[in-house]
């Protein structure tokens, strides 16, 4: 059963199969047993369960509130939870509790969702392995799979390691979210994308992990990394199962203004069965020294995929993609500088002890409260902004954003319908070897399929193209013009249709855990519970 | 007064109240200046004589004094410029804050149309460019009362700009005599308030109150087309005289609702401008003028005792009456300005360019507001000169004293009497006793109605001016009586007999043989004395026109 899509179980409960409180408990079981991945910093036990029982009501009166209603989700850190303790993966935020729901979190909870639990990221989002937060890094659940761990034996029998020597990251920043829905504690999660932080964790941990358009989903409670490039993102297991999510999602909120007015059709998911009609473009930027054989081989197999199947492929240019990485460390680092101001330790969050002055509070207070990586962030951020460099640094990053967007409008105004790329350069790679580069480097570059996206605010979707010879999942991404968002999932649909990507083996996973879990008192007494 | 800060404490799911502790022991002022002294409420200045502008020392070269001025003025409105929280005058403190206004992440603003349409209604009675796209831009800096870490400012792109404000000035010794003049306004944006700090130095702390964070503030910056702190108080008051007509601020200084900053600089004419100085803290239009005047006093002395004016910020100590530098604004600010992420361009329409088939409360249209504008102060003045033949400075009180225009119209609109005996009785005497009793128009003893009954009276000939003058008394004192009552009471009334005033007439010839003879050889003042005598006679009842005619008669 928590194998299943999203869809798959939305059906099991409206036939009664099971029960909501069943699923909750499930899950909430699973989530006891894969612990030691860290995909969650809060478990929102009693919310969950009362959420469940709410749910089953409605089952039983024969009222329920939709597809969500019953289901459980997980949502990231960064989105703000009334009640629920929201920390961003940051000492800064650490026993903050927002009064307010972020709108996507309304929306969910509003169609009878079931809210798991918050979970793990890089400080801010800020990173690309979710190895970089406060509460420690995700461990990626394909470390523990059956189609993984043969490979590792096969390949190198001699070596004899322990289990938990060489787990995988998660990829990032939403790692927690992929880690959660890949290991079957939730069957959708949010994410927040403003360089690829859904779908970098996506092709990780062999999801669906989709952005939808600038504009098309409030960002209102989404504790901001990048305003003008932060978007709600979504994890789930199959390509329909986003569509579905998106579709409560999607639509303007009052209190975000850069949402678009426009009234948001529902997201029903056309089968495409002639792709005869469709043009895919294959950008050659993309293709980079730094690209792993598997991935690259993977890719593609993909765009002959499509030609055998009629589509038009066709090598398309977008020019100023080499641009992309540094003028996003500009815009990144400047509103990073900015939006991180708010955190002076008066209003809320950590406050150090130190109370001199106002001034000596305030330094003491963030050097605490925000990490190396974020630290970093803000101080370059406010080398951009200076009267002195503005110019220099900031206007022309503007600049050259602009031209980059302009670069896949010119793609989709010739005809292409999606271009296809790959979302990351390999599969995921072990804790010990991502930590030997520093976060920025990383960042820079596992970003640089998937951050032009973001700065062009148009959608995109990685979805997983099949395994790596090491057993790990590798994604492969969809760009499409801006709200061309339906578009954009009909095709990713097809392409997952053509796949048949293989689930985790969760028997595996939750057999082959490391040696830690098995003492874990917490995991008895909750399981006396159920 | 505690102003505890808003703080989210753990799990407790409550909002509690937390001290800031400690701080900074110096005092500061944020760049949207929070300091508020209490002051009574403000008066007219344009009428009072106020500082002059400088004069050049004995010997000395001539200067020249360059002044500019920022002006902020908050907005009236019900709620903030980007949160739905109320906006009011001395609410509790924190009692009036939003998740917005005390900067919980993840929150974000959203534009209220009702302060752009106030922007537009103050650019377009100040003759402004009503720019069709605007920006908004975040100003960092850290304090206290700034939750975010930065303001919402339109920097780069303001809503207003290029327009002009035309003021009269009193010239000739007399101060008789006006003069137009105008001043440039640069730009007009639309920003954020900031919170208020309160610093106990005793204690070390500061308390912050968010109620007036977010509030939307005008700021109107004027280009330095001015010379003395007089000028400045003049284009300052009917700056606020507009913003009230609009309706767009309450404008009320003492309140901080109207603040002021001035750049003032000093060159020999001819020469290129001198480094200016920017003094904050002006919170009354007096101590406006005063501060001005004095700091172009004191960079004149500086230059011309060879020393050098240096590029600072400065408060005006009202209590020493000059101008000290603010310790805390030494060093250069550099407000990391960069555009708000959150809030697309401000986008406005005219007849012209307005979008086919839009709801018309989705778009805000310049000229249709444009249609709806008041009529502005110069308008009213030049209406009152010209419907009731007032003097210009007579129409300048009327609308420099807080609801004496309304006050002298709803007399108006009561009595019979000449427009000019109205202004007379309303600006000479009913002012005159306010002023001495130091109190405002509305809170005046004696009703618009009351006067009008008293002004018939005289205007019918039932009493003569100097019993007017008498009822006023009685009217002032406040004892629920009309004018009429008053004077038949006391016997106010004119004596209309002409048979008995004819008796007493010639009863006071006959006691003042030599007046009489004097007055038949033709010396003027000798008809005058006998008039006084008579109306004494009469105990002051008789019109002295009348006695004069009946003295002429009986001499003849």
């Amino acid at each position: 059963m928590l194998g299943r899509t999203l869809r798959e179980v939305s059906v099991a409960l409206k036939q009664g199969q099971i029960t909501p409180t069943e699923l909750c408990r499930k899950c909430l079981s699973v989530i006891q047993k894969t612990k030691f991945l860290n995909a969650y910093i809060t478990v929102s036990y009693e919310v969950a369960l009362k959420q469940a029982e709410e749910s089953e009501k409605r089952y039983k009166k024969g009222q329920s509130l939709g597809e969500l209603d019953g289901i459980p989700v997980a949502v990231k850190d960064n989105f703000s939870t009334a009640g629920i303790e929201t920390t961003c993966a940051s000492n800064m935020l650490k026993g903050y509790i927002p009064p307010f729901n972020a709108t996507v979190v309304q929306k969910l909870l509003d169609q009878g969702a079931v809210l798991m639990g918050k979970t793990n990221l890089d400080e801010f989002a800020m990173g690309s392995g979710s190895t970089d937060g406060a509460f420690g890094p995700v461990k990626n659940p394909w470390s523990y799979s059956k189609q993984y761990r043969e490979q590792r034996r096969l390949r190198s029998p001699g070596e004899r390691r322990g289990a938990d020597e060489d787990w995988l990251i998660a990829g990032g920043s939403s790692g927690g979210s992929a880690a959660a829905v890949a290991a079957a504690t939730c069957f959708a999660a949010l994410g927040s994308d403003t360089g690829g932080s859904t779908r970098n964790p996506a092709a990780h941990c062999g999801l669906v992990g989709f952005k939808p358009s600038y504009g098309l989903v409030s960002r209102y409670g989404l504790i901001p990394l990048v305003n003008s490039m932060d978007v709600p993102g979504i994890l789930t297991r199959c390509v329909d199962d986003a569509a579905t999510v998106l579709g409560v999602l999607a639509g303007h909120d009052p209190k975000d203004s850069t949402t678009v007015q426009d009234p948001v059709k529902p997201f029903v998911l056309p089968s495409l069965t002639d792709v005869s009609k469709l043009c895919v473009g294959i950008p050659k930027e993309y293709l980079v020294p730094e690209l792993s054989s598997e991935v690259r081989s993977l890719w593609s197999k993909a765009a002959g995929l499509f030609e055998s199947a009629g589509a038009k492929v066709i090598d398309v240019s977008l020019p100023h993609t080499s641009y992309s990485i540094v003028c996003y460390h500009v815009l990144c680092t400047s509103e990073v500088a900015s939006n991180m101001a708010r955190f002076d330790g008066l209003e809320y969050g950590h406050r150090c002890d130190i109370n001199e002055s106002t001034e000596a509070m305030y330094a003491a207070t963030r050097r605490e409260g925000f990490n190396d990586v974020v630290r970093g962030r803000i101080l370059s951020g406010n080398f951009f902004l200076l009267k002195e460099n503005y110019e220099n640094y900031f206007i022309k990053a503007q600049k050259v954003r602009r031209l980059i967007a302009n670069d896949f409008v010119n793609v989709f105004n010739s005809g292409v319908d999606v271009v296809l790329t790959p979302t990351t350069l390999s599969e995921a790679v072990p804790f010990l070897e991502f930590i030997k580069e520093d976060n920025r480097t990383r960042s820079a570059q596992d970003d640089i399929f998937t951050q032009a996206a973001n700065m062009a605010g148009v959608p995109a979707v990685s979805v997983p193209a099949g395994l790596s010879p090491q057993g790990l999942p590798i994604g492969l991404q969809f760009i499409a013009p801006a709200f061309g968002d339906q578009k954009l999932l009909t095709v990713a649909k097809w392409f997952e249709k053509q796949i048949q990507f293989p689930v985790t083996q969760l028997q595996e996973l939750t057999e082959d855990c490391p040696s830690g879990f098995e003492n874990d008192n917490s995991a008895s007494v909750f399981l006396k519970q159920c | 007064m505690a102003a505890p800060i808003l703080r989210w404490v753990g799990p407790g799911k409550r909002w509690a109240l937390a001290w800031v502790d400690s701080s900074s022991s110096h005092r500061r002022v944020s760049p949207n200046g929070s300091a508020s002294h209490r002051m009574r409420e403000q008066r007219s200045v344009a009428q009072q004589s106020l500082h002059t502008a400088p004069k050049p020392r004995k010997g000395g070269h001539k200067w020249a004094a360059v002044v500019g001025l920022e002006v902020h003025a908050q907005i009236s409105s019900n709620s903030k410029l980007f949160s739905g929280s109320q906006v009011s005058f001395a609410a509790p403190p924190n009692s009036l804050v939003s998740f917005f206004d005390a900067s919980l992440p993840g929150t974000l603003p959203v534009l209220n149309r009702r302060c752009v349409e106030a922007a537009v209604m103050t650019g377009l009675a100040l003759n402004c460019h009503i720019n069709k796209k605007s920006l908004f831009d975040r100003k960092h800096y850290f304090y206290a009362d700034l939750p975010a870490g930065y303001q919402i400012t339109q920097q780069r792109l303001p809503i207003a700009v290029r327009g002009s404000l035309t003021y009269g000035v009193f010239v000739g010794n007399k101060r008789s005599h006006m003069a137009t003049k105008t001043v440039r306004i640069k730009q007009i944006q639309l920003e954020q308030d900031s919170g208020k700090s309160l610093h106990d130095d005793l204690r070390s702390q500061t308390l912050i109150d968010l109620n007036r964070a977010g509030v939307g503030l005008l700021e109107m910056v004027l280009e330095p087309d001015l010379s003395c702190g007089e000028e400045a108080a003049t284009v300052v008051r009917e700056l606020q005289l507009i913003l009230q007509a609009l309706g767009t601020s309450k404008a009320n200084m003492a309140e901080g609702q109207l603040r002021v900053d001035a750049n003032i600089s000093v060159h020999q004419p001819g020469e290129p401008l001198g480094i200016r100085t920017e003094v904050k803290n002006l919170n009354s239009i007096r101590f406006l003028a005063r501060a001005i005047d004095h700091e172009i006093q004191r960079q004149i002395s500086e230059l011309e005792s060879g020393g050098v004016i240096l590029n600072e910020t400065r408060s005006f100590d009202h209590r020493l009456g000059c101008t000290v530098p603010m310790r805390d604004k030494e060093g250069k600010q550099d407000y990391r300005f960069m555009p708000e992420p959150n809030l697309p361009p401000l986008v406005l329409y005219d007849t012209a360019s307005l979008p086919v088939g839009v709801e018309p409360q989705q778009v805000i249209n310049i000229d249709q507001i444009r249609d709806t504008l008041p009529e502005l102060p110069r308008v009213t003045r030049e209406r009152l000169v010209r419907e009731y033949g007032m003097l210009p400075e007579h129409s300048f009180t009327l609308l420099n004293e807080v609801g004496l225009l309304q006050f002298f119209q709803s007399v108006m609109k009561e009595t019979r009497a000449e427009p000019k005996k109205v202004t007379s009785w309303v600006l000479n005497v009913l002012l005159g006793y306010l002023k001495q009793h130091n109190l405002a128009v509305n809170e005046s003893p004696i009703t618009p109605s009351a006067l009008a009954g008293l002004l018939d009276l005289l205007d019918s000939k039932a009493i003569s001016s100097s019993a007017a003058k008498e009822v006023f008394e009685e009217l002032w004192k406040g004892k629920a009586k009309t004018a009429a009552q008053i004077v038949s009471e006391k016997q106010l009334e004119l004596m209309q007999d002409q048979e008995a005033l004819e008796h007493l007439c010639q009863a006071t010839m006959e006691g003042h043989p030599q007046v009489v003879t004097d007055m038949k050889t033709g010396n003027p003042k000798a008809i005058n004395k006998l008039i006084g005598l008579v109306r004494k006679a009469t105990l002051n009842r008789a019109d002295p026109a009348v006695i004069k005619n009946i003295l002429e008669r009986l001499s003849a």
